[in-house]
């Protein structure tokens, strides 16, 4: 029983390092090179304040998520796991819910301040920041789901073991 | 710790957190919180601004172009408003349940509840708060790239008042961090003075 709980989570941590570093790559090598009227521009993920924090936060936990993949299961370091699980969730979906305010002006426009939809002239780009961002979310989801259960593991919230 | 003074000490810290200045610092701490997000809410709520513009002269008329300016445009507000509003009704139920609710029986899920409410609550605000924090970064720098103007300069008063309403939403997520960690503080004392272990002692804050 403890055994097929500890390949459990080391799947889930590990698919869940798998999203956000493909989360990561995917936003990063989004880019489209455009022509509008006689402008060409280049549309890349840097040009937003948002995809850069979206990029450096999954980025950040991605490491983090390595990193845990390798801790011994009997450590002590498993109640530091806890807290940085908590911090890093927070901050997974507020880059998340930033990157999509961004994405959603991006793809709907917003007449009254006179900001027009770009998604028709970078489409591949457009596409693929979506692909990004729904990566990022399934990495939000996961990424709740593992602290949830390290909080039960670690803190034992519910008294459901007398130990 | 001398070992003879140990059936004491559980029962004495967890009478002297769980009953008296925990239980008031944490209080007090989620009627601030209360009141930064419900002045956060409400101050996104009534944001609106109405400024004419002349856009062409037709002669020697004007032709005026008057446009609002309301949260609701934008989407990432909506979510801050509900967000906001949501830990404000949280903050006010958790103060209702922590002066009035002794009576009921919560069979022992009340501090759980409590704490992984917090959290919750926790993740709701940051990403509201983070959110409406990238969208008035767009409309105060604006995007020259995706050649998107900055409307900042135009509706001078309803980017300050988000502006305000930021910060109050701010302020409440840091609180909200210190009333979750307080929470669940509670939570790791309750379960070391019921389990009655003698290893736990040394582990106790002081």
């Amino acid at each position: 029983m403890a055994e097929t709980k500890r390949i459990f989570t080391f799947l889930l941590r590990f698919i869940a390092f798998c999203t956000t570093l493909s989360a990561v790559i995917i936003m990063v090598s989004s880019r489209q090179r455009a022509t509008v009227l006689v402008f060409s521009f280049e549309a890349k993920y840097s040009d937003t304040p948002a995809f850069k924090y979206f990029v450096i936060v999954n980025a950040i936990v991605s490491i983090y998520g390595f990193l845990v993949l390798f801790l011994p299961s009997k450590s002590l370091l498993w109640r530091l796991v806890v807290a940085l699980d908590a911090v890093f969730t927070i901050l997974l979906t507020s880059s998340i819910s930033a990157a999509l305010a961004i994405a959603y002006v991006g793809e709907k426009g917003n007449p009254i301040a006179g900001w027009l939809p770009i998604c028709d002239q970078v489409t591949k780009y457009c596409n693929q920041v979506k692909g990004a961002l729904i990566v990022g979310f399934i990495s939000v989801v996961l990424y709740l789901l593992l602290f949830l259960y390290s909080l039960h593991t670690v803190l034992n919230p519910l008294l459901l073991e007398k130990s | 710790m001398a070992l003879q003074s140990g059936e004491k000490l559980p029962m004495f810290i967890g009478h002297v957190w769980s009953k008296q200045k925990s239980r008031w610092t944490l209080l007090g701490l989620r009627l601030l919180a209360f009141l930064a997000a419900a002045a956060a809410t409400l101050v996104m709520v009534l944001n609106k601004q109405t400024k004419t513009f002349v856009v062409a002269t037709i002669g020697t008329t004007p032709v005026n172009l008057t446009l609002t300016a309301k949260f609701h445009h934008t989407p990432a507000f909506v979510f801050f408003a509900i967000a906001n509003g949501l830990v404000s009704i949280h903050n006010l139920v958790m103060i209702m349940v922590d002066l009035l609710g002794s009576k009921f029986d919560y069979k022992g899920f009340q501090l759980p509840m409590i704490a992984s409410l917090d959290m919750l609550n926790l993740a709701l605000v940051s990403g509201g708060a983070n959110a409406a924090a990238f969208m008035a970064e767009l409309g105060k720098n604006g995007n020259s790239h995706a050649r998107w103007d900055k409307i900042c300069d135009k509706f001078g008063a309803y980017c300050d008042r988000g502006a305000g309403a930021l910060i109050a939403s701010f302020l409440a997520l840091a609180l909200m961090l210190v009333i979750s960690f307080l929470s669940i503080l509670n939570l790791k004392l309750v379960n070391s003075s019921s389990h009655n272990s003698h290893n736990n002692i040394i582990a106790l804050p002081n």
